[in-house]
């Protein structure tokens, strides 16, 4: 009885887990319902991600998906990372049940948050702060 | 008995991920017997007519088995038939009761008294009535043993509470409050008691006239009838003052262009067409109930509650919540795991075919008292066996060898 490799591997053994000392984007997104939280971190020179941390409580899911994207983002140039869709995240996680995506897609939602707030000094600053999404979950009454 | 009540169940017979489904999560909604399924299919098939409009045959026919239904509900409660109002579940009879109190007793600087161990179809309505009516609301701690706390209920009370507002049965600690006692205090005060009896009613002997409270709500999906259907029960002197929360077709007794008066009780608070093949549905729900009878399903309750709670207790790694005492629970327990979100244990368990409840069951304020986010939950009803809780905590020593 066990959770796919990958997602028992990265929460056991969480990959760039922490905070930066001078972060370029940061964003928050949370699951009310089920209490997960997930903080992402980014460190962002020349258009290109060069340092990314997260941290978050919750689920196995939530953090091993979380710990999945940092190595997923790390290095890659901020459209690339933009361009990220669920089932890219989905499928590096080896799959996830269909009960718990909202888990799984928690930290991909905070890094679109982190970097839609980052924009270059000649887009004009950042944006006007967005209301947190939604979060949803699979389990309410 | 076990293996002839688990034949009236269809759905036992599915598999789930290749396995045997074992169903854990009565206290969400319980499974159906074939023969509450068949009566609310033969409705369909052989009247079909809408109520109250008896002129032609069918509609009588429709009129009369829905009455009968409404018939059968009030004598599962020991009360009148007039004092049973269907409604859509436990959320609507609460909302009706908010609603109609709001407009009759409460009014600003007045206090509705809930507890802590709500769950939210019981608070909400509390809410949103003070807010409306500028009045107060206060709740009832919850002791560290997951019991009312009746010393902090009498501080709280006051000659300004209107509104008692509690549990029967907690559908998270389990707890069975003392209603009794509870609705006592409260009149002597002058409050009306409104009691969320989603938990009990379907699980054990509940006569409301012993027990004293003046509103009583539950739902018919948790105590094998259908979704869609729940009663509000109350007191005839109470619902005759009390005004309809709908308004509309089939709830009046006079209509003009300006103004109308109001039906009866419990036809004035069934505006609209009523859920009717519901409503029979849940007659037949009754009838399966009565015929086990109730003792029997609380002793069946209980013995499960209790092999459960032993096993649980007994787990190093598990935390349980509520009462040790199976006698003062229902039948469910809640529990987490040390350091294991709740999610992931029912997400492996399902792997096993075994369904149980991972999440904070609609009782936000009561998971933060316990300073969880979430929480485990195993319930049970007529259908589950002393196999299947055996099956439940080999599974969950398996969860904790995976995750813990």
């Amino acid at each position: 009885m066990s959770y796919e490799e990958i997602i028992l591997d990265h929460w056991r053994h969480p990959r760039n887990k922490g905070r930066l000392p001078h972060p370029d984007a940061a964003a928050v997104e949370a699951n009310p319902l089920c209490g997960d939280v997930v903080r992402i971190e980014l460190g962002i020179k020349d258009q290109t991600i060069q340092d990314i941390r997260f941290e978050g409580e919750g689920c196995a899911i939530s953090l091993a998906s979380a710990s999945v994207l940092t190595e997923l983002v790390q290095g890659k140039p901020v459209a690339e990372a933009a361009g990220i869709t669920d089932e890219a995240l989905l499928s590096a996680l080896g799959g996830v049940v269909r009960t718990r995506l909202s888990c799984a897609l928690l930290p991909l939602r905070a890094l679109h948050k982190a970097l839609g707030q980052h924009r270059s000094p000649d887009d004009g600053g950042p944006p006007p702060g967005e209301p947190p999404s939604a979060g949803r979950c699979t389990s309410s009454g | 008995m076990e293996i002839k009540i688990r034949d009236d169940f269809p759905l036992l017979q599915r598999t789930v991920h290749g396995v045997p489904l074992v169903y854990l999560d009565s206290a969400a909604t319980s499974l159906k017997p074939e023969a509450v399924i068949e009566a609310e299919a033969t409705f369909y098939r052989e009247v079909g007519a809408n109520v109250r409009r008896g002129a032609y045959e069918l509609g009588a026919e429709a009129t009369e088995r829905y009455e009968s239904a409404r018939a059968k509900v009030a004598s599962l409660l020991g009360a009148r038939p007039d004092e049973a109002v269907f409604t859509r579940g436990t959320t609507e009879a609460l909302n009706l009761a908010a609603w109609a109190l709001g407009e009759t007793v409460i009014g600003p600087g007045d206090e509705v008294l809930v507890t802590e161990m709500e769950h939210h179809a019981n608070l909400l309505p509390w809410q949103e009535l003070v807010r409306r009516k500028q009045a107060r609301l206060s709740a009832v701690a919850v002791t560290a043993e997951g019991e009312l706390d009746l010393e902090d209920f009498r501080r709280k009370l006051s000659p300004r509470t209107k509104v008692v507002a509690l549990p029967h049965v907690s559908n998270v600690l389990g707890t069975i409050n003392p209603v009794p006692e509870v609705a006592t205090a409260a009149h002597e005060a002058g409050a009306v008691v409104v009691l969320d009896a989603a938990q009990s009613v379907p699980h054990m002997p509940v006569d409301v006239r012993e027990l004293g409270a003046d509103l009583v709500a539950f739902s018919g999906h948790k105590m094998l009838g259908p979704t869609g259907i729940g009663v509000l029960w109350g007191r005839r002197e109470i619902l005759k003052d009390l005004p309809p929360l709908l308004v509309g077709g089939e709830m009046v007794h006079e209509v003009w262009l300006d103004r109308a008066t109001w039906d009866d009780p419990p036809a004035r608070f069934e505006g609209g067409t009523p859920p009717i093949a519901q409503a029979v549905g849940l007659g037949a729900a009754v009838d399966y109930l009565q015929a086990i009878g109730m003792d029997e399903v609380r002793r069946h309750g209980q013995e499960l509650t209790a092999l459960v709670l032993d096993g649980l207790l007994f787990r190093p790694y598990v935390t349980v919540y509520g009462p040790a005492d199976p006698g003062a629970r229902g039948a469910l327990v809640a529990f987490s795991l040390a350091g294991i979100h709740p999610h992931d244990v029912a997400t492996l368990l399902d792997r096993e075919g075994i369904a149980i409840r991972g999440g904070h069951h609609c009782a936000q304020p009561l998971h933060r008292k316990l300073g969880i986010p979430a929480s485990c939950r195993v319930s049970f009803h007529v259908y589950n066996t002393i196999d299947e809780v055996r099956l439940f905590l080999e599974a969950l020593d398996g969860v904790w060898k995976a995750l813990g």
